[in-house]
């Protein structure tokens, strides 16, 4: 067993963990952190997707010894208990999930897309989110819901290229 | 008929009213948990005390178990229970229509993956390492996994030749099932059976096996009651389905075995049998300890059933002018191991086969056989996916043949309100197939591909992976039209239940609406409130979690929820405002029929009284539970499959424009588009969804999906191996939502969810073809079909 301690969501955890154990392993069996989901175990879905120090990263292709004295941030830690975070609010008004396993993940991907390239075009949502599948929505409005996030996080109100 | 609308896809949401009522773009009530993490899925679920299940599985698609031997397993320290089918203490076998699944393996195995004993250990490691040490010794079988072959028929190009089918079944071990392997053969006979025409085309067609895919893999939790019963929170489909069978493995009652919808990633279909729970039950029951059970990634592709594969001669007769004259069709679906819903996949692909044709002369056999193959059963599209992929492509050939556009040969041939269906049944709502078309012809077509300096390698097959700047790239455009039963057919006894509540709660007027239906991502859960809303006329709907404690709502599956439990949650609100009016008339001195329920009161449109309901019900809850059902249907003659077999049709049509880099045999599709009816769209938004998550899977299935199974072996069991769409491999679409109302279908709705995934890849192939001239009979296309290397 290994000591590693790492900061999720804004608070500091301390364990023992197994060297093997895999970063969303960690998250959601000993911390409880089950917002992140598991959808392929092969890293191909990017259902777990996390920031670690800022950055999107599947977290079943982290172990959580790689993740001590990291900043983790997950699904739960973005937003306020009072308002949603302006992806999440996008994801949910231009109806950009339906089961919502992706969600998570994809929410993830995104903030770290909006980061790099806060006005994304169309053809830049799509590649930056290329990691991360979803088998409901066929992806629209999962597209718009980007390009919605981006216009609301710059401020700017005006429609970006529709894709009707 | 009401008038056709047009949703424009991208227009700003429109919320009549807090919250939605019918026609709003209604928002998800669960969609605020799903963005923040915080809706509790299936395999969520945590309990302090559980233990974890595991399921060993065989490795052979065809053995004879010798012995079991769980010494070693149960020796491991943190096991509590190894079982086997000794421990199923009612019946041993279950299934969807025909009970021959074992729980756990009998005295064969007959698909790869097959479940043969349970561990139950304090952590899921221990378990899985428990597992491993069980002994089974197996008299290992040679599979069958031919579905022709499995039912003695000769395959077509050998039927003027040797036999191999019969030396295969000369076997003894290649009857699978004591009666047989023939799950059904359904004969459809109509008009001349002799007929001759001008033109005739044939064509043989090969649809591959494709998974549900959904994201979130099978997962459950079983505690086990004081009262000696069961507790088993699950992701599925139906819930009383689940709980029948689980009561006949179990030998319990139904008021033992209780079920509440956990919640569920995705469907598609793949969670309308049984997975873990049978299982997960045992453990709980014999270890008096809550147990969870979660398949991952490469189990889930072994723990559900897939979509039949199906091998198809089809033969299309027509005169000079276009006319369709006669059908002859001959399908075969593989369906695995056991029937699951084979019999109704069956009924499906023989019925619903020839398209939305009018087609006078018709013969068709269509036949689901039993091998040794994974399990097949229900996926989204259900039977009519993969012929469509067959019609369609005999449409396009057809039209070659006559020298006339393919749509105009479709438009010419196209069912409408009157026609005949090939079954014998006078369609009866709307059926605007050449319209669907005409629309898509009318809509505008992408941009050419670039050249030169413009291209976008991003835009181009193989994309960055810079294979072509244009060079072989050729475009192509198809069409499709889908044509699928909506709701369950041939007699089934459909039917849903709703209960609804009305009370003031906090000085607010609070529906709620409590129903079994599961929602699996569709969006049921919005159009319940939003139905409730709209008959009770308040703004607060509560969704109650979907359990047992109320009667069944049928399965989330053949696109009929939101007809069936919305026609029953809008019968019991009915019955609910009939009893609160009735209040009303003493207190206001009015008719009842004068009075309505709108803003939380009792309003008369004539003396302008609103009383609100706080005076009306005062302390009281005004309950109703409603079993509502669609006009029955019934089942086929056994020899002519002629009958009122289906209550209601869906119709959507595609056009798919793809590049195809005819050197390296790469697809790129460039643009999607699709028209569909759907009676009244309840909610437009999701309605919208529903067209672009169907249109992905029906792309998917025509390029890239495929469960490789060899001699009896799933070749690709990851999302390594088996490839879903990605952002990148599914384009942009265009979308028109007609709105023509079913006169028989609350609110006129017509279902929705698998219509687009039926047209979209036949669309695709379609557009393939034009591009390459190449045939292209077997879905999905690979590189190599269209390279001929």
């Amino acid at each position: 067993m290994t000591r590693v301690s790492m900061r999720v969501d804004g608070v500091t955890y301390t364990d023992e963990v197994e060297p093997r154990t895999l970063l969303v392993h960690h998250l959601r069996e000993a911390l409880g952190k089950v917002g992140t989901v598991v959808g392929c175990d092969t890293s191909n879905c990017g259902a777990c997707t996390v920031h670690l120090d800022g950055q999107a990263v599947k977290s079943c292709t982290v172990l959580a010894v790689q993740a001590d004295g990291a900043e983790v941030t997950t699904i739960e830690g973005i937003g306020s208990t009072d308002a949603l975070h302006p992806v999440q609010k996008a994801f949910h008004e231009q109806h950009g999930l339906q089961c919502g396993f992706c969600t998570p993940g994809m929410i993830m991907a995104s903030i770290d897309l909006l980061k790099e390239n806060p006005s994304p075009s169309e053809d830049e949502v799509r590649e930056g989110i290329e990691g991360n599948l979803c088998r409901c929505t066929g992806y629209q409005n999962i597209v718009r819901a980007v390009q919605q996030a981006a216009r609301e996080m710059s401020g700017t109100s005006e429609t970006l290229g529709a894709q009707s | 008929m009401s008038t056709p609308t047009r949703t424009p896809a991208g227009a700003p949401s429109s919320v009549g009213g807090p919250g939605g009522r019918i026609g709003d773009d209604a928002q998800r009530p669960d969609g605020v948990l799903k963005v923040r993490g915080e809706f509790a899925y299936a395999s969520d679920l945590w309990m302090d005390d559980m233990l974890w299940g595991v399921t060993l599985r065989s490795p052979h698609p065809y053995a004879r178990i010798r012995s079991v031997d769980v010494g070693p397993a149960l020796a491991v320290p943190g096991v509590h229970a190894v079982l086997t089918s000794d421990d199923v203490p009612g019946e041993k076998v279950y299934g969807l229509e025909l009970a021959d699944q074992p729980v756990l393996a009998l005295d064969v195995v007959r698909y790869q993956g097959e479940p043969v004993a349970l561990v139950a250990a304090d952590h899921p490691d221990t378990a899985r390492r428990a597992a491993a040490r069980i002994v089974v010794d197996y008299d290992v079988w040679e599979p069958v996994t031919d579905a022709r072959a499995a039912l003695g028929h000769p395959t077509w190009n050998q039927v003027h030749d040797a036999p191999a089918a019969v030396t295969e079944l000369s076997r003894e071990s290649a009857h699978l099932h004591p009666h047989g392997n023939l799950v059904r053969h359904l004969k459809v006979r109509k008009g001349d059976p002799e007929p001759t025409a001008d033109v005739v085309v044939v064509g043989e067609y090969e649809v591959g096996m494709q998974d549900q895919a959904f994201l979130g893999p099978e997962s459950g939790l079983a505690v086990p009651g004081e009262d000696g019963g069961v507790d088993l929170y699950v992701a599925t489909q139906w819930l009383h389905v689940d709980q029948r069978q689980i009561c006949s493995a179990l030998a319990m009652p139904p008021e033992k075995v209780r079920l509440t919808l956990a919640g569920v990633g995705g469907a598609f279909g793949g969670r309308e049998d049984l997975s873990m729970h049978v299982h997960a039950c045992l453990l709980a029951l014999h270890t008096g300890k809550p147990v969870k059970m979660s398949y991952n990634r490469e189990e889930s592709f072994f723990g559900h059933v897939h979509r039949h594969p199906a091998t198809m001669r089809y033969e299309h007769g027509a005169t000079r002018d276009g006319d369709l004259v006669y059908v002859k069709a001959e399908i075969f679906l593989d369906g695995g191991a056991y029937a699951s819903s084979t019999p109704a996949v069956v009924g499906n692909a023989g019925t619903m086969g020839l398209g939305p044709y009018v087609v006078p002369n018709v013969h068709v056999d269509c036949y689901g056989a039993y091998t040794n193959n994974p399990p097949c059963g229900a996926m989204r599209g259900f039977g009519s996916v993969q012929t469509a992929f067959a019609y369609e492509a005999q449409m396009d050939a057809l039209a070659a043949e006559l020298g006339m556009d393919p749509v105009e040969l479709r438009c010419r041939n196209a069912m409408e309100l009157g026609s005949e269906t090939p079954t014998g049944q006078v369609v009866d709502s709307p059926a605007p197939v050449a319209e669907l078309l005409r629309r898509l012809v009318a809509m505008p077509l992408p941009p050419e591909p670039a050249t030169g300096d413009d291209v976008d390698l991003r835009h181009m097959p193989g994309g960055v992976s810079n294979t072509t700047h244009g060079e072989g790239v050729r475009r192509g455009v198809g069409y499709a039209v889908a044509y699928k039963n909506v709701a369950f057919s041939e007699g089934f006894d459909d039917y849903s239940t709703a209960r609804v509540r009305l009370e003031v709660v906090g000085g607010e007027a609070v529906a709620t609406v409590h129903t079994a239906a599961a929602e699996v991502g569709q969006g049921l859960v919005t159009v319940e409130q939003q139905i409730a809303r709209t008959e009770l006329g308040v703004d607060a709907v509560v969704v109650h979690p979907k359990d047992t404690a109320v009667g069944s709502a049928g399965s989330s599956s053949a696109s009929r929820q939101t007809y069936v439990t919305g026609g029953a949650v809008k019968a019991a609100c009915e019955a609910v405002r009939g009893r609160v009016l009735e209040r009303a008339r003493g207190l206001v001195g009015r008719p009842a029929g004068d009075l309505r329920l709108d803003g939380g009161k009792v309003v008369s449109d004539l003396e302008g009284v609103a009383l609100p309901l706080a005076d009306v019900l005062g302390d009281d809850a005004v309950e109703e539970t409603v079993e509502w059902r669609h006009r029955p249907t019934q089942a086929l003659d056994p020899d002519t499959g002629q009958g009122f077999a289906h209550v209601q049709y869906a119709f959507s049509a595609h056009r798919a424009v793809v590049d195809v880099d005819t050197e390296l045999g790469l697809v790129k599709v460039v643009e999607m588009a699709c028209t569909q009816d759907v009676g009244k769209a309840i909610n437009p938004q999701a309605v919208v969804g529903q067209i672009q998550g169907g249109t992905a899977q029906g792309l998917g299935l025509a390029v890239m999906e495929e469960i490789l199974v060899r001699d009896g072996r799933v070749q690709n069991p990851s999302f390594t191996d088996y490839l879903i769409p990605t952002v990148l491999d599914m384009p942009p679409m265009r979308i028109e939502v007609l709105e023509y109302a079913d006169p028989h279908a609350p609110y006129g709705l017509r279902g929705v969810g698998e219509a687009p995934n039926i047209s979209s890849g036949p669309a695709v192939l379609a557009a393939i073809r034009q591009a390459t001239g190449l045939p292209l009979r077997r879905v999905p296309v690979r590189p190599e079909h269209l390279t001929g290397t």
